[in-house]
């Protein structure tokens, strides 16, 4: 059914017209344009359509789009503020962890998620809060470094 | 953003996009130094062979393979691509220190077929070892030529001259100086001149661990796939596709996609497709279609698919023998006689295939997720009947290729519903359409006949390896009687049920797994230890060097670590690079579940170009190998593919990862080799050795689940 749904994208006031069922990776892709989003799988099975819903990072190939209405969305193009990457973003770039990179942004809004619930996880903490997070390339050992660096950065609170 | 005309593949942010047509490049002639390689023993090594279905080799009357223009930016124009494996950063290091620039002035056009020379694919892990030594050829070439320049303008002898970060100067007085952007300005160069390639000891970027050049596109959102692209009025294709491969449409009934708003169904003989500017709303309309298949019969399965290929090989070809069999076996105090087996494993990249195809006039201009853009030029032009001319292909990054994305059925789909749609088009495959139009490793079976003497030593070596094919088939241990036979070939032709193709090192996964499984059994038998029973049969000083490498850095030692847990090893030669790889593992006896623990892998690959993107790789292949020693197989009943998603298909992930330590031996004066597949050969091999040494119980069959091991616990 097609309804008015209004959300926060990025920081921005979003309105649209839709069918509010769509799943909001497609809305996002194909409506609004915002790529950096990926599609994976399509059955919430690997993560790489991963996007922030308030603090929380959900698998938008999953979500109605009706569903985030009134909610403030983070897509890996809004994680970067000012111009100024986000610590996570640093680490990866640092620690060299990613290959082919299409797995990347759901991967940094994931552990953005876990660093909000957990800011010093463990190695183990780390390995489960991201072990339905798939990447191919087989960038995982970098990947939880890219995860502690961040985490330590960020202990300053940023 | 303007998506319209996303024509460039450029990392760096220096201002406006590098849009240009071929005629377009031949006119900058005027304006900046394009260097044109004509032929040369490189290139002839580079294609010889592997000229592509239009005869085409690396061309050789119109090769640039590198611009200096006027603002001192190079450009590098290959026909490779990016997808992951990192070209992007170690070819941008190769041309930066033969032509004595510094990294970040070099930016990186890739697999765009009207700028790039032509290429056969990127695969193989053929980029540094063929295509790199073209470049810096050219690299060094302009370098000489920048050189003459130089000496005119500065009027000095060239060998009084030295070049640092794109300035000439003169090495007794630096005040005399000219800079590359200043000798490019209005300059026409069409002449060559002899130029050495630099020497170890003259590198400064080559050999220098250099960190991704495309990880901040990446990391923000910002790098695109062919997903991404979206010209004005693009619509979203959606396939009908059939139950199982083979099966042909007897009737389809497409009204109720028809009343799906928005929804746009068209038909091209079995090309039945729905069309929508939103993906999901196609999809949906898809599923409103009622089709009807004719199947045909179901054959072989997962289980009874290895009788089959064996029943149907062809008489086997001749890898390499020497001695004589008969004279070996009669030396033996013991015979050994094993089956190995492996299954069909799927390429499964995160990123679907995915191309967008877009006619204007005559001209047709393709963005694909694809590693043969060449090849996909070409299929375009066939389908569209068109000249190949008028067809460009542009590669955005790949999100992940694997020896997959060769094939182009995705781009042939959106080249032909573009036309009949008359607008520009995507097709983006789902994962269950990924898991069924993919060209599987194939399954593959290897017979060994083996001995030992009395003393301990190989008496004989009798090998059979149906469908793996021979990459990787041949032994390098020292044993004087030997045969290695490839029945099939590796990618079947015929013998499977549906499409086969390479996998990431292809065959020579399944050959090291088998041989290094029957090593080891002999090494047990003998009551040798696997490092020294290996050594004792090996003369080839790279492989006892890098053996000798993982073993040190490992700690290895003969004791058993602890219950349940054992450490194994596997040798392997893939693309000119040798690897040795150490593993230990942990058994879980009551499930048969296994885990691996740590990995150590030693790698000798000559002379590494960016030991940071070569340790990745092997990073990468070794948890990759992971997947196909433990979980991954697909499951398929006749032609029909059961596995659809990641839920049943199981590839690595965070939990599996072991330690991984990697070494890389140095051999800086040899020529480079492969990176991106050797240290996966491996993988099958040392898991399946650990095993055995952790349980004494010996699986034959990859990948190892849980059911095998258990089977092969029971018969210990």
């Amino acid at each position: 059914m097609e309804e008015v749904v209004r959300f926060t994208l990025n920081g921005k006031p979003t309105t649209l017209t839709v069918d509010s069922g769509r799943a909001l990776l497609w809305v996002l892709r194909a409506d609004l344009g915002m790529t950096g989003t990926k599609y994976g799988c399509g059955e919430g099975h690997c993560g790489a359509c991963a996007v922030l819903v308030g603090e929380q990072a959900v698998r938008s190939c999953m979500v109605p789009v009706k569903q985030v209405h009134g909610e403030v969305v983070t897509t890996i193009e809004g994680l970067a503020r000012n111009g100024k990457l986000h610590p996570l973003q640093k680490a990866f770039m640092e620690n060299d962890a990613l290959q082919c990179g299409f797995c990347t942004p759901g991967m940094i809004l994931s552990a953005y998620s876990l660093l909000r619930r957990n800011p010093r996880p463990s190695d183990a903490e780390i390995r489960e809060a991201m072990e339905h997070s798939l990447c191919r390339c087989g960038a995982h050992k970098r990947i939880i470094e890219a995860i502690q660096q961040a985490a330590k950065e960020m202990e300053g609170g940023s | 953003m303007d998506y319209d005309r996303y024509m460039e593949l450029d990392f760096t942010d220096d201002g406006p996009a590098f849009v240009m047509t071929r005629r377009e490049l031949l006119q900058l002639m005027g304006t900046g130094i394009i260097i044109v390689l004509t032929g040369g023993e490189v290139i002839a090594q580079a294609s010889e062979g592997r000229r592509g279905g239009s005869g085409q080799g690396l061309p050789e009357d119109f090769n640039a393979f590198l611009r200096i223009g006027e603002d001192g930016k190079v450009t590098c124009f290959t026909g490779k691509v990016e997808m992951g494996q990192g070209p992007i950063t170690s070819l941008a290091q190769e041309l930066a220190d033969e032509l004595d620039v510094s990294l970040d002035s070099v930016q990186m056009v890739m697999g765009d077929t009207d700028l790039c020379p032509w290429d056969m694919g990127t695969f193989g892990s053929m980029t540094t070892r063929f295509f790199g030594p073209a470049l810096r050829a050219a690299g060094a070439e302009a370098r000489a030529v920048l050189l003459e320049l130089a000496a005119e303008q500065l009027g000095r002898p060239v060998e009084q001259l030295a070049v640092q970060d794109g300035v000439v100067f003169d090495r007794e007085n630096a005040n005399a100086r000219v800079s590359y952007a200043q000798l490019a300005k209005g300059k026409r160069i069409a002449r060559h001149a002899k130029a050495t390639l630099k020497t170890p000891a003259e590198f400064k970027v080559i050999g220098k661990a250099t960190t991704r050049r495309d990880a901040l596109a990446k990391v923000t959102g910002a790098a695109k796939y062919a997903g991404d692209i979206r010209p004005s009025g693009m619509l979203y294709a959606k396939i009908l596709r059939p139950p199982a491969h083979g099966a042909t449409l007897k009737s389809v009934d497409v009204s109720g996609a028809e009343e799906v708003k928005g929804a746009q169904v068209v038909r091209d003989g079995d090309l039945v497709a729905v069309l929508h500017e939103h993906p999901d709303e196609a999809e949906r309309a898809l599923w409103r279609i009622r089709a009807e298949f004719e199947t045909p019969q179901a054959g072989a399965d997962d289980v009874s698919v290895f009788d089959h290929l064996v029943k149907v090989a062809a008489e086997g070809e001749e890898v390499s023998r020497g001695g004589d069999l008969k004279r070996g076996e009669a030396r033996a105090a013991e015979v050994f006689e094993n089956t190995y087996l492996n299954s069909y494993v799927a390429h499964a990249p995160i990123e679907p295939h995915t191309a967008v195809v877009q006619i204007e006039g005559k001209k047709t201009t393709v963005w694909a997720s694809t590693q043969t853009p060449f090849s996909a030029r070409d299929e375009v032009a066939e389908a569209l009947g068109c000249a190949r001319e008028d067809v460009r292909v542009i590669t955005p990054f790949l999100g992940g290729g694997f020896g997959g994305k060769t094939r182009n059925l995705q781009v042939v789909e959106a080249a032909r519903l573009a036309k009949l749609a008359g607008k520009p088009v995507q097709v983006a495959w789902s994962r269950a359409e990924e898991f069924f139009g993919d060209s599987f490793r194939p399954a593959a079976v290897v017979k060994i006949r083996s001995g030992l003497t009395r003393d301990g030593h190989i008496a004989f070596w009798d090998y059979h390896v149906y469908y793996a094919g021979s990459r990787g088939a041949e032994h390098f241990y020292d044993i004087a009687d030997y045969a290695t036979v490839s029945h099939g070939s590796g990618w079947g032709g015929g013998a499977h049920p549906f499409a086969t193709g390479p996998w990431r090192a292809p065959g020579n996964n399944t050959n090291t797994f088998a041989r290094e499984s029957q090593i080891d059994l002999m090494a047990a038998r003998a009551k040798a230890d696997p490092v020294e029973f290996r050594l004792r049969h090996l003369r080839d000083e790279k492989m006892r060097g890098v053996l000798t490498a993982a073993a040190e850095r490992f700690g290895w030692t003969s004791a058993k670590p602890a219950a349940e847990r054992g450490c194994g090893v596997a040798l392997g030669i893939d693309s000119g690079t040798y690897v040795a790889t150490i593993a230990e593992a942990e058994v879980d006896e009551r499930t048969g579940l296994v885990k691996v623990r740590r990995v150590v892998a030693a790698q000798n690959m000559g002379l590494v170009i960016n030991p940071e993107g070569a340790r990745i790789q092997m990073e990468g292949c070794i948890t990759m190998g992971l997947g196909y020693a433990l979980t991954e197989e697909i499951r398929f009943r006749g032609a029909e593919i059961l596995d659809r998603n990641f839920d049943t298909y199981q590839i690595p992930r965070f939990s599996w990862l072991p330690q991984i330590e990697t070494v890389l031996v140095e051999d800086k004066n040899a020529a480079p080799q492969g990176g991106g597949e050797p240290a996966i050969i491996t993988m099958g091999g040392v898991v399946a050795n650990a095993i055995c040494a952790a349980t004494g119980a010996r699986v034959l069959q990859l990948p190892m689940t849980p059911k095998r091991v258990t089977e092969a616990l029971r018969k210990r």
